[in-house]
């Protein structure tokens, strides 16, 4: 494309341009698509698909949880029938190598004899619900998807900058979904060492005698982690580049609509905090392959008097150090690009200007600076010592007051605001309460002598889920409903997301609102059986075990409105114009769905992203690219005319 | 895409202009690029030498070390970077990644500091 | 469909998407290494006094190499500079020899340095055995100095317990060993050395055989130790002295690969990720040199888009070069 193609008798100012009118054939138009809308519906089905597989996963533990000991219904009674047939191991994935049957022998492992879910099975369906949700559910969707339709349509761009890297940020992403997906029907199954792969337990994980080096789950997971961060990082220098190269004349950066604001700051996180996560990948792939010793201490002994034959002066610690530089940074990464959803379906559904777009733009730069020195409060329980957690403590206290500019700024939003209830705006109305119930549980956190008792209760579960789940799922939902309508020219059905978002609310909350109770009571997030072990200790919220798995297979079940709503609107929706919702961002400005190349119009943008309610206007909105009644008045903003692809009409 | 002819002519004249602008001020250069460069390789040698040399400590010796180090990276960063002179624009994201890897380094060797009694060693 | 600025620069950020884009990938890459490199000093931090090996490289194959990569760095300057000023011929030229420089840097990486490591072995002796190898080990002399002690013996390997992974490596040293002793008597008939009786002989099978090193084999006297502390690998030749470690004073025993301590784990992770890059930039150069749509070719059409292209590629190899002035010092030299 645009690279490669310059070898046309063409000027040499003119950075090719170009004569693809022709036809593009089925594979490179859906499959292998070089357009961003393609690629950020490829990957949005992708992540989608992934987020239900991940909460299907942690269906069959909450079984596991209120019925501990209990054959799983369906699959659990099917698997104990094969069970009998295949002549398994008791309570163990089986590690036998690969014959015509290995994966099934590795799927039904998970379970017991009796159908239960098994321990190694609750172990690896624990680490690959974490792993899942956050690495290829949420960020593929929130970011990755909406980020690659959405973006450079509000900053009025043809494409993204690179569009075949972006291609390539798929595919890579793909692979790594591939082998994460693979990992799990291996002998010996998926990862069992949690989503943070703490050493020493995931450098000794699956590493037994007669094993497979390579084919086991914890190196399959190692390198299918750094596929996935090598799709992030070509996404994300794609990202920041299109931002900053490609806006249209007039868009100057306080207009960006917030959204694209959001995605700018969240790229710039994962460009800098997965890097160091990939090299504490290599180190452990190390660790597991080639014998050395990077997270392995001296004298470690595994079973009693056996000293480990690693060289050892390997430090825990060191991963726990590298792994929370990501993993903190990631919290934004998963926040930051609902915040910006919500900013715009508030302001659309309002009718007003956001309050405070300023504050806010400042409040996610802090945020995301913020993020990059607080992660250690991940590690107060390591004992780190009193100096290094007072640090973390403070920076940690500190990152509180913007998360809490941007709550505030978001509930301001409303007042006074002609407020439409459409289904978009009920979820991002829903993500306020939510996301604050989830920032302020946070603050006992923050702090080293709660956090001491707090850490690795339901409390910890209950505190991030709110964040991420009636969070930014809500949010993704949301957006989902929002932008629907410029992806396929319909509207999603309003009776069915009425349904889906009021069930959604209420079970949701009654998966996650006893988890607080849980958690100060002391249920440790690690009980294979919910605590019926330590009934002594901590029976009277043991009950609760069974109200969550119940609120959560109910939700599972609230989830079909939207799939059949989903589908089902794709061809029989309401038809829509081009700007269903009255709003002000570029987006709307594309014939609907957008063409490859997006804009069949010049694009300039005149006024800020959200004039909504201008008084004296004719409309209660007034379009970024709608030229002022002076037509005299240039675009302003800008020194130097732009390149005629994004150049305003003459 | 809409028409890209008209318009490209503001275009071109831009880019010829910065074009021979841009040969001239390069011509400039080259010699500068190979003096750059003798003065790489003498101070490699002169990092070499420097380790054979006891300044009194062994911290010492790796601050020097360091340093002459840092010199040269800063001069293939200036020069053959051409980050002198180089856009705001990238000078931004540079800055902000040198305080995330001094971040990383420093807080990391926190725990030195304060270290957990009976996991760490007696300082040499 | 069009992308604009692909190779003239937007007015107001005065860059072309590529430049823009590259910087971005390298400061990803500066947190890459930024991560390798804190957990060496981490770990290094970390260790135990007299664990952690050093000077076990050898210096002027290292020296070279860093000139080697350093003058790759000036003449792909240099080929961006041509090209620029519209020379063709020159362009071509530069190219090649940063391409032969790059070629040559993992040649020396890949034949001569690592395989040297790989016929290196080292034993930890137990800290209660040391005081029974003090003649190797001198450690009563470098407590004197003010040193860390020193728990390893390290040289070529001679023989090695029954059934061990190196038992192979232990028959190749030997040979090698009895030749050189055939050398050094001086009836020089390389033939008879297959025929020659074992020099080296233990009673228990269980134990390591070592031809020591030069700075092992001088640790008996106080100018070898100070030598020996302060001197690099400067291919540091093996004596003719030979040690034998008991199996019930060995902690561990290894060659000098990944496994053998945290410093060759740093090591062969950080150069051999270094090496990757060097190989990506050689290849990135070779498809710019060579006469191809895209590559070379792009000169006839466009000769500002390939320049940018070098350009691009170029602070990509200068960074690869950049990243090597770091490892340099801190693996070989300090």
């Amino acid at each position: 494309m645009a690279s490669l193609a310059a070898n046309h008798g063409h000027d040499v100012a003119d950075d090719g341009h170009h004569h693809d009118h022709h036809e593009l054939g089925f594979w490179q138009k859906y499959i292998f698509s070089t357009d961003h809308k393609v690629i950020g519906i490829q990957y949005g089905l992708t992540g989608l698909s992934f987020l239900f597989f991940g909460f299907m996963l942690m269906l069959v533990m909450r079984w596991q949880l209120a019925h501990p000991g209990e054959a799983v219904p369906v699959i659990g009674e099917m698997a104990a029938r094969l069970h009998a047939f295949f002549a398994l191991p008791q309570n163990a994935i089986p590690k036998e190598g690969f014959d015509g049957w290995f994966w099934l022998r590795a799927l039904i492992g998970a379970f017991d004899t009796k159908g239960a879910l098994a321990a190694d099975g609750y172990n690896t369906y624990g680490a690959m619900h974490g792993t899942i949700m956050v690495f290829f559910g949420i960020v593929p969707v929130a970011f990755a998807a909406f980020g690659n339709y959405v973006v450079p349509l509000q900053i009025g761009a043809p494409d993204m900058c690179f569009p075949k890297i972006n291609m390539a940020s798929f595919w890579t992403f793909f692979i790594s979904c591939v082998i994460m997906l693979f990992s799990f029907v291996i002998p010996g199954g998926a990862a069992k060492s949690g989503w943070t792969a703490y050493p020493p337990l995931s450098v000794i994980a699956d590493m037994p005698a007669g094993g497979s080096l390579w084919w086991n789950g914890q190196t399959l997971w190692l390198i299918g982690m750094v596929f996935n961060i090598t799709a992030s990082l070509l996404g994300s220098v794609n990202f920041i580049a299109t931002i900053i190269q490609l806006r249209a004349p007039g868009l100057t950066w306080m207009r960006l609509p917030f959204f694209t604001w959001a995605q700018f700051i969240t790229a710039f996180l994962l460009l800098l905090a997965f890097p160091p996560l990939e090299a504490a990948g290599f180190m452990q792939l190390m660790d597991r392959v080639a014998g050395t010793s990077f997270f392995m201490p001296t004298g470690l002994m595994l079973v009693q008097n056996v000293e480990q034959t690693w060289t050892g002066g390997g430090h825990p610690l060191l991963w726990q150090h590298l792994f929370w530089f990501l993993a903190h940074p990631e919290v934004y990464v998963l926040i930051l690009p609902a915040l910006g959803m919500v900013a715009e379906i508030i302001a659309n559904n309002t009718r007003k200007p956001l309050y405070g777009y300023k504050a806010m733009v400042i409040a996610i730069f802090v945020l995301a600076f913020l993020s990059f020195i607080v992660w250690a409060h991940h590690m107060f329980m390591t004992g780190m010592g009193t100096k290094v957690a007072a640090f973390f403590q403070v920076t940690t206290i500190m990152i509180s007051v913007p998360s809490v500019i941007l709550l505030t700024c978001l509930l301001l939003s409303l007042w006074g605001g002609a407020i439409r209830f459409t289904v978009p705006m009920l979820f991002a109305a829903a993500f306020l309460p939510m996301f604050g119930i989830g920032g302020l549980t946070g603050i006992p956190l923050a702090f080293n002598t709660t956090d001491l008792y707090l850490h690795d209760t339901y409390y910890i579960i209950a505190h991030f889920h709110y964040i991420v789940a009636p969070g930014t799922i809500f949010a993704i939902f949301a957006g989902v409903y929002y932008w629907f309508p410029k992806t396929t020219g319909r509207h999603m059905g309003h009776f069915l997301g009425h349904v889906h978002f009021w069930l959604s609310l209420i079970f949701i909350n009654g998966v996650f609102f006893p988890m607080f109770l849980q958690g100060m009571a002391g249920v440790h997030r690690r009980w294979y059986d919910g605590g019926v072990t330590y009934d002594q200790l901590i029976g009277p919220v043991l009950h609760w075990n069974k109200f969550m798995s119940y609120s959560a297979f109910l939700l599972a079940l609230a989830q079909l409105p939207f799939i059949f709503n989903f589908f089902w609107s794709m061809k029989k929706g309401r038809k829509t114009d081009d700007n269903p919702w009255e709003a002000t961002t570029l987006e709307w400005d594309t014939p609907t769905p957008p063409p490859h190349g997006n804009f069949i119009k010049p694009i300039a943008v005149y006024r800020g992203p959200y004039e909504y309610s201008v008084p004296g206007a004719a409309k209660d909105f007034t379009p970024q690219s709608e030229p002022p009644v002076d037509q005299s008045q240039k675009p302003p903003g800008e020194t130097a005319p732009l390149h005629p692809a994004i150049a305003p009409a003459h | 895409m809409a028409d890209s002819h008209a318009p490209a002519s503001l275009e071109h004249h831009a880019v010829g202009h910065d074009h021979s602008h841009d040969a001239e001020h390069v011509a400039k250069h080259v010699r500068g690029y190979i003096v750059i460069g003798i003065v790489l390789l003498v101070l490699t040698g002169v990092t070499v030498g420097l380790s054979y040399v006891d300044f009194g400590s062994h911290t010492r010796n790796v601050i020097i070390g360091m340093i002459v180090a840092t010199f040269k990276a800063g001069l293939v960063a200036a020069i053959f970077m051409h980050l002198k002179g180089e856009r705001a624009t990238i000078w931004r994201v540079l800055f902000f990644t040198l305080i995330f890897v001094a971040g990383l380094f420093l807080l990391t060797l926190l725990h030195e500091v304060d270290p957990i009694p009976g996991t760490t060693y007696s300082k040499h | 469909m069009d992308i604009p600025y692909n190779v003239s620069a937007r007015p107001d950020t005065g860059l072309y998407n590529a430049k823009l884009g590259i910087w971005l990938f390298l400061a990803s890459e500066v947190m890459l290494f930024g991560g390798l490199f804190s957990a060496y000093i981490f770990l290094r931090m970390s260790s135990e006094p007299g664990y952690w090996p050093m000077g076990l490289l050898n210096v002027p194959v290292g020296t070279f190499n860093t000139f080697v990569l350093i003058a790759s760095s000036v003449t792909v300057v240099l080929a961006w500079a041509s090209l620029k000023m519209r020379r063709f011929t020159q362009y071509k030229v530069y190219m090649a020899i940063t391409i032969l420089c790059g070629l040559l840097f993992l040649g020396i990486k890949l034949f001569v340095e690592w395989p040297e490591k790989f016929h290196h072995f080292g034993v930890v002796v137990k800290k209660d055995a040391i005081a029974k190898y003090e003649p190797v080990l001198g450690n009563t002399i470098l407590a004197e100095l003010d040193k860390a002690p020193r728990y390893e013996i390290s040289g070529y390997l001679l023989d090695a317990p029954k059934g061990s992974p190196y038992e192979h490596m232990a028959k190749e040293g030997a040979e090698h060993f009895r030749h050189k002793l055939h050398e050094k008597a001086g009836n020089g008939a390389a033939a008879d050395a297959h025929h020659a009786e074992p020099i080296i002989t233990t009673d228990d099978p269980a134990d390591f055989v070592i031809q020591l090193d030069v700075a092992n084999a001088e640790s008996d006297t106080k100018e070898g130790v100070e030598r020996a502390s302060h001197a690099h690998f400067i291919p540091r030749p093996a004596s003719l002295k030979t040690a034998v470690i008991k199996a019930e004073d060995v902690q561990s025993a290894s060659p000098f690969v990944p496994r053998h301590s945290s410093y060759f784990s740093c090591y062969f992770l950080i150069t051999g990720l270094h090496g990757l890059h060097v190989l990506a930039g050689v290849i990135v150069f070779i498809y710019f040199w060579l006469p191809i749509p895209g590559g070379a070719n792009l000169y006839k059409t466009n000769p500002e888009h390939l320049a940018n292209r070098v350009e691009v590629a170029g602070l990509f190899w200068h960074f690869v070069d950049l990243v090597w002035i770091f490892v340099f010092p801190i693996f070989y030299l300090l």
